[in-house]
């Protein structure tokens, strides 16, 4: 689809006279209408509680989606095409399929649905707008997807810092127990289901699902081992599903919609709509439900009011929040938002938090800002993360003054790929793609600093070291690269 | 451990210089010490020892048993985030020793364990903070529309204190965090409970006087906007949301 706008598939395709093959008609997508909109209440222009969110279709004959029983549940998410919105997109009804295993009531064990609220990521803050305004499609989600896996209750993980949501949320929840939503007698099917809020305390890696785990149990986030996967031992050594909070809202919807109606947005295998969260240089920063597969330059234009300074005063964006890399200007003007669209442009959806830079950002300064939060962030666990992050940080700082050798540069990138898939989770990979995102497409900028802190202060070794500082009546190890020439021959190009 | 404590204890601080020696003079070196957020030691001091009491008051004390209902009887511990905040706040914001300890009882665990939480989670403040505890992000997407200015008119208007410090009248702490899921408000900060968003310098220097004169500004975005709609205008959910059925399909309905 994407490739059939470009112009040299255009030239292609008149050049091919006696074709008898037609080109299927190009597609659009975006331009979703508002009453194919899920979170109706994102803005919270209406009332938030039970009795607004009742006049806006939620808890709608949740009785009949609870008697179809589970595999129904799962098939109707199977068939939407729904993949997870946390950042991995895992295709959601087979993850919620994992926890029916043949003979899965033998098991006696209780099950668990988590429900990961702890939105930490840079860049995202599209689960906080459907906690604080539409809560009873994410509680009501939570009976509907713990039915499709047979839990018997919920826990919300909510970052500590969210407040206002978890009051909102723990209302929703009073509310829905209060009026038998919830409870033995969930909506008088019989299915017996609790939900229960758990605030966090500020630990970005407990978004991650076993640290995330970890933290309910009462303990520091620290990842899991993976296996035993958390469908098998999770929770307090329960099978378990975590699951993030718009892929569970959206689900009664999706039931009560019917799956084709889901699916028939957005690109095959990218299927759905999506909260975007864009921040950033933009005129008008907002949070808005899409059709998936919307291109990013429609997205920004048409709901933001356009890159400040105009299109062509655009740098760099960052599409999926701060653990995908940074697209440059002309992939920005082809991509589409969607998870395939992205990882074919070497990036990647993430959680849909575009973060916008125009031309006046310092690309260098604010992907150092990153490598100061995963530093910050890590949890300490894994040694080549712990130790890495520290190191990345300090190298990128310099790399904002440009002090430092070229050499360094790869250097640099040698070491995110030392880090990157050498971790328990995947917080490694995340501090280590951004900095290779930014060598991909910005090098030049980052050399040119080099070359201009050179040129003022002289000779710079590894490590940031000015030649003309060091003194050379003292043991100085000869691999400082310190008397390296400046045209030093230039190293392999490596790619990324 | 008696041994070598005595023997480092005699040892001092910093080496005397050693005369001046010509040319080549080499100072000894010592390793900076670790910059980190906070310590994760605990040393006793006087406002902060295990000897301070600490107990829930009767209300938090329902609230407290409320919370470790949630969790199954065996696994009670998981309690111990939601209990700590609840210490905290009744502790005027910061969690002493003496908080843990008592946590620690309550949920007959190891202390250990909780000091292990305590330092682990970033919103466990283990020193005593201001009456008003403002927490500015500077991450990148708040860093991308000017929280630098933000954090800086902050410290400015507060007589010039440093990120982590306290200012002289005990009323407000500043301290930069990571981000807080506020970003297309950007730039934002935190005041106790409270997000103000969308900020510029001036609106920053009025809820900050707010705050000094002991009211509380209304929370949320100070540009004018409600939430996170784009503040031009609507384009999405402009008309009345659909109701119950409405759309679903013929089962449904």
């Amino acid at each position: 689809m994407l490739s059939s706008s470009r112009p040299t598939t255009t030239a292609l395709r008149r050049l091919r006279g006696f074709a008898t093959v037609a080109d299927p008609p190009v597609r659009r997508y975006g331009g979703l209408k508002d009453q194919d909109r899920i979170f109706t209440n994102a803005y919270l222009r209406h009332d938030h509680g039970l009795k607004g969110a009742k006049s806006r279709g939620d808890w709608h004959r949740t009785k009949d989606i609870l008697l179809k029983g589970d595999s129904w549940i799962i098939q109707q998410i199977k068939d939407s095409g729904l993949r997870g919105r946390g950042g991995a997109g895992f295709p959601s009804g087979l993850k919620w399929s994992f926890m029916n295993k043949p003979d899965w009531q033998k098991d006696k064990r209780p099950r668990y649905l988590v429900v990961n609220a702890d939105e930490g990521e840079p860049g995202t803050c599209k689960d906080r707008e459907i906690l604080r305004g539409d809560p009873h499609k994410l509680v009501e989600g939570c009976l509907v997807a713990g039915r499709g896996m047979n839990a018997n209750a919920a826990y919300i993980y909510i970052r500590g810092e969210f407040v206002q949501e978890a009051n909102h949320l723990q209302q929703a929840i009073n509310e829905a127990y209060k009026d038998g939503l919830l409870g033995p007698n969930a909506c008088g099917s019989g299915y017996s289901f609790d939900v229960y809020v758990h605030r966090g305390a500020g630990a970005y890696i407990c978004g991650e699902e076993t640290a995330l785990i970890e933290s309910i149990e009462g303990k520091q986030g620290k990842p899991r081992l993976k296996p035993p996967f958390p469908a098998d031992v999770g929770l307090f050594g329960c099978p378990t599903t975590v699951a993030n909070v718009e892929t569970v809202s959206v689900a009664p919807t999706i039931c009560r919609r019917g799956a084709s109606w889901f699916a028939g947005f957005g690109r095959e295998r990218n299927q759905g709509t999506k909260l975007f969260c864009i921040s950033g240089h933009v005129n008008n920063p907002c949070v808005v439900e899409e059709e998936m597969s919307i291109p990013l330059r429609e997205l920004l234009e048409k709901h933001c009011g356009g890159i400040r300074g105009g299109w062509d005063n655009l740098l760099g964006i960052i599409p999926g929040g701060c653990s995908v890399p940074v697209l440059n200007q002309k992939q920005s003007g082809e991509v589409l938002m969607d998870y395939d669209s992205l990882k074919d442009a070497g990036s990647g959806l993430g959680t849909g938090a575009v973060i916008v830079m125009d031309k006046s950002t310092d690309i260098v300064a604010a992907i150092a800002r990153f490598s100061d939060f995963y530093k910050h962030e890590s949890c300490g666990q894994c040694t080549p993360c712990r130790e890495g992050t520290t190191w990345m940080k300090n190298m990128m700082h310099r790399m904002v003054e440009g002090r430092g050798h070229r050499r360094e540069i790869d250097m640099l990138l040698e070491l995110t790929k030392q880090v990157e898939g050498r971790t328990i989770c995947a917080l490694g990979d995340a501090a280590a793609w951004p900095i290779q995102g930014l060598m991909r497409h910005f090098r030049p900028e980052v050399e040119a600093r080099i070359d201009a802190f050179r040129a003022k202060h002289g000779a710079v070794g590894f490590g940031g070291h000015i030649a003309s500082e060091l003194d050379d009546n003292l043991a100085i190890p000869d691999n400082l690269g310190a008397r390296l020439p400046i045209d030093a021959p230039a190293p392999p190009p490596t790619s990324v | 451990m008696g041994i070598s404590a005595t023997m480092f204890a005699r040892i001092p601080r910093r080496l005397p210089r050693l005369g001046p020696t010509p040319a080549a003079q080499r100072a000894i070196s010592f390793t900076p010490s670790r910059r980190s957020d906070a310590l994760f030691i605990h040393r006793d001091t006087p406002y902060n020892n295990p000897d301070i009491e600490f107990k829930f008051t009767p209300e938090n004390l329902k609230k407290a048993q409320e919370v470790v209902a949630r969790y199954p009887k065996q696994y009670a511990k998981a309690a111990v985030i939601p209990l700590l905040d609840l210490g905290q706040r009744q502790n005027k914001g910061w969690t002493s020793i003496s908080v843990m300890n008592y946590i620690a009882k309550f949920l007959e665990m190891p202390p250990m364990r909780v000091y292990e939480v305590a330092t682990f989670y970033t919103m466990f403040n283990r020193e005593p903070i201001g009456t008003n505890f403002v927490q500015v992000c500077t991450t990148t997407p708040c860093m991308l529309r000017g929280s630098t200015d933000i954090l800086n008119t902050t410290l400015e208007h507060l007589g010039g204190i440093k990120p982590g410090e306290t200012t002289k009248d005990g009323k407000f702490t500043v301290i930069e965090v990571e981000c807080q899921g506020a970003c297309s408000n950007a730039p934002m900060l935190v005041v106790n409970d409270d997000y103000y968003e969308d900020l510029t310098p001036e609106s920053t220097k009025k809820i900050l006087d707010a705050f000094a004169k002991g009211e509380k500004p209304k929370p949320g975005p100070q540009s004018g906007r409600h939430t996170s709609e784009n503040s031009a205008g609507l384009t999405s959910l402009t008309g009345k949301p659909y109701g119950p059925g409405e759309h679903c399909s013929p089962e449904f309905q």
